[in-house]
């Protein structure tokens, strides 16, 4: 091919064409459209998954939660419950679907409770490479899950066994990104020791977590670097609205002290946040090229196509 | 699932009621303070700036081809449309050159840039075509060719290890281009449509318009809708492919008042009232490519670059694409043709 740069103003100069609209066509499609998004969260039962989602993205996934005694939780296997919500801002629309999964690391022996989850992705995207092979291509439905919130508890020393195994047999499978959960039981020092055990474990154990893209050159390098070494995110989430300063946030109270979800200082969550919603793209996009392309070429092998 | 989040019973969609005065960038350029707006914003939004990025990163292909006798300006056309010398007649081609015995199919690429977004254009040519004695079937070649980048990409995709990105030869859109008699469309040119029509989008065009009056010029336009609506020739924009309302509207006004586009093309500039602009000079006047008054040149541009770019595309991959495909498959017994994974495959993926 011939390298003809041509570069023009932008204006109806004699030289410019127009097609440097071209991003603002696929917009305004895609914004007709909406996106689908499925956020996975697995973790232990009581490690506040929930309030974490609803806090998220200020909403209430789980108006008629049921929580279970301990007695019924010794019979229990992995659930897999999906809940999906649509969200609208600013005339962009989300289709959110949010996989919880009860009954994880509840059972005594918990042996066996990440083959369901791993049976569900697989299934998902299963079921996307049928309808992918398939004639009617027109509306695929995306269901495969483009992210993996996995809680730990703060109150080990890190990751336990569990954790490891599952991360390790789920790291080819679905973008992991690894929280702290319930922050607040923990003073800045001991969060920052128990984030290096944890990346220390990752990186021992060969556990591929989700890397965040480098920087492009207008974003801001200090602020992605930043948020990069907060991983694994320490938050904190909360249903309640706490008056302070005049002023309603999201927030525990404690006889000593209000603990403010959206308060930098305090938490992750607004890190852990941005990340999720500036990398929605990224995520699926990984999802896509790299996990369910090693899935399909793994299956179209197995079948002998 | 709900339409909009909720809070709990005495909060109203917090969302909803955020007054939004600063414009968030796709990665903010300092961490967030607090501030009352965090409390309803989630962010959800900038997911459209991380998918233009996206498209400016990766630049995109445009494959457009141009069909119709020699001489009737299909090559300035071109390099009109994109600015640049793209075409067959910038690239070694000889205006002397004998017409060829059959139809040929040339494609000439560029990548050319513009406002930080780049494009991979290649321009197909298709010489000799109704320029014989006999024509008949002359529009084989080129169905074949189109069919053949449909099945350049089908390969590629049941693939087992396939290309992040499958490069897209496939033609987006065909420019027929009419010869300006000013009585009716010869059979030709309905022959050609009729069979390409269902597997390509097909934009006719009026070409040398500066040899019709403006009467002359809505006459033959009537005349030639009318008779390309008779013969069921559907072109681009196809009415059963108008998504919603807005298109329809916005489309049928394309397709009852403005195509086919009558348009005039030079790559020569002129001095016009201070201004350098395209045009062809004769002794009774400059004619203006630009100029709406003189021709519709930039409904065109206008219509093919700068509003439905991207729609053509889509349309070739979700209709015109799967329609092959699904042929295909149904031809093959419902399985994806075989492929075997060649070295090149192999190493390309490594």
């Amino acid at each position: 091919y011939i390298q003809s740069v041509f570069s023009c103003q932008f204006s109806d100069s004699a030289g410019y064409v127009g097609f440097a609209n071209l991003p603002n066509q696929v917009h305004r499609k895609s914004v007709k459209k909406g996106f689908e998004f499925t956020l996975m969260v697995v973790g232990e039962s009581g490690l506040g998954k929930s309030t974490l989602i609803n806090s998220l993205f200020l909403t209430d996934l789980y108006p008629e939660r049921y929580i279970p005694g301990a007695a019924e939780k010794i019979e229990r296997t992995v659930q897999i419950e999906a809940s999906t919500v649509e969200i609208e801002e600013r005339g962009v629309k989300l289709r959110l679907t949010v996989v919880d999964t009860p009954g994880y690391g509840d059972a005594i022996n918990s042996q066996d409770c990440f083959k369901t989850i791993i049976q569900y992705i697989d299934n998902q995207f299963e079921r996307y490479l049928h309808d992918e092979s398939g004639l009617n291509r027109r509306h695929i439905i995306d269901n495969r899950v483009h992210c993996c919130f996995y809680f730990i508890s703060p109150f080990g020393h890190g990751l336990k066994p569990l954790d490891v195994e599952f991360m390790k047999a789920l790291h080819g499978k679905v973008n992991i990104v690894p929280v702290i959960a319930k922050a607040d039981t923990l003073t800045l020092k001991e969060r920052e020791r128990l984030k290096r055990r944890v990346l220390d474990e990752i990186s021992e154990h060969g556990i591929r977590i989700y890397q965040l893209p480098d920087a492009d050159s207008d974003e801001d390098e200090e602020f992605k670097e930043q948020t990069r070494a907060s991983i694994p995110f320490a938050v904190i989430g909360s249903n309640q609205l706490i008056e302070v300063k005049g002023k309603k946030i999201r927030g525990r109270l404690y006889p000593w002290g209000v603990v403010e979800v959206e308060n930098p200082e305090h938490n992750d969550f607004l890190k852990l946040r941005t990340m999720l919603v500036t990398h929605m793209q990224d995520l699926q996009e990984v999802t896509q090229d790299l996990h369910y392309e090693n899935f399909r070429s793994e299956r179209l092998k197995r079948t002998g196509k | 699932p709900h339409v909009g989040p909720v809070e709990s019973k005495n909060e109203a969609a917090m969302s909803e009621l955020v007054p939004e005065a600063r414009q968030k960038p796709v990665v903010p350029m300092k961490p967030m303070g607090i501030n009352a707006s965090l409390l309803g914003y989630i962010g959800i939004d900038t997911i459209i700036e991380q998918m233009r990025k996206k498209t400016m990163k990766t630049g995109f292909d445009f494959n457009i081809m141009v069909v119709g006798q020699s001489g009737l300006g299909k090559s300035t056309l071109v390099n009109t449309l994109f600015k640049s010398q793209v075409s067959r007649k910038s690239s070694g081609w000889n205006r002397e050159e004998k017409i060829p015995k059959t139809v040929e199919i040339k494609a000439i690429g560029h990548v050319i840039e513009e406002g930080g977004v780049k494009m991979k254009l290649t321009v197909i040519d298709t010489p000799g075509f109704g320029d014989q004695i006999n024509n008949e079937n002359c529009w084989e070649p080129i169905e074949k060719y189109i069919n053949e980048q449909y099945e350049k990409f089908l390969k590629e995709e049941v693939n087992i290890a396939r290309k992040k990105r499958i490069p897209d030869t496939r033609v987006h859109c065909c420019l027929y281009f009419i010869s300006p008699t000013g009585h009716s469309l010869r059979p030709l040119d309905l022959e050609f449509m009729k069979h390409l029509s269902k597997v390509v989008n097909i934009i006719p065009v009026i070409a040398k318009a500066d040899t019709m009056t403006l009467e002359e010029k809505t006459e033959f336009k009537q005349r030639v809708r009318k008779e390309l609506e008779v013969n069921g020739i559907e072109f681009y924009p196809q009415k059963e492919f108008d998504e919603d309302l807005e298109d329809k509207t916005e489309n049928d006004k394309i397709r009852q008042e403005s195509m086919p586009f009558a348009v005039v093309g030079s790559d020569k500039e002129y001095q016009v009232n201070g201004k350098r602009v395209l045009g062809r000079k004769t002794p009774w006047g400059i004619i203006e490519v630009e100029n709406l008054t003189h021709c519709e040149f930039a409904l065109l541009r206008d219509f093919v670059i700068r509003t439905h770019l991207q729609d053509l595309k889509e349309v070739t991959h979700n209709i015109h694409y799967e329609t092959y495909r699904a042929k295909r498959l149904n031809d093959n017994g419902g399985l994806p043709p075989m492929t075997v994974e060649t070295e090149e495959n192999h190493e390309s993926n490594l």
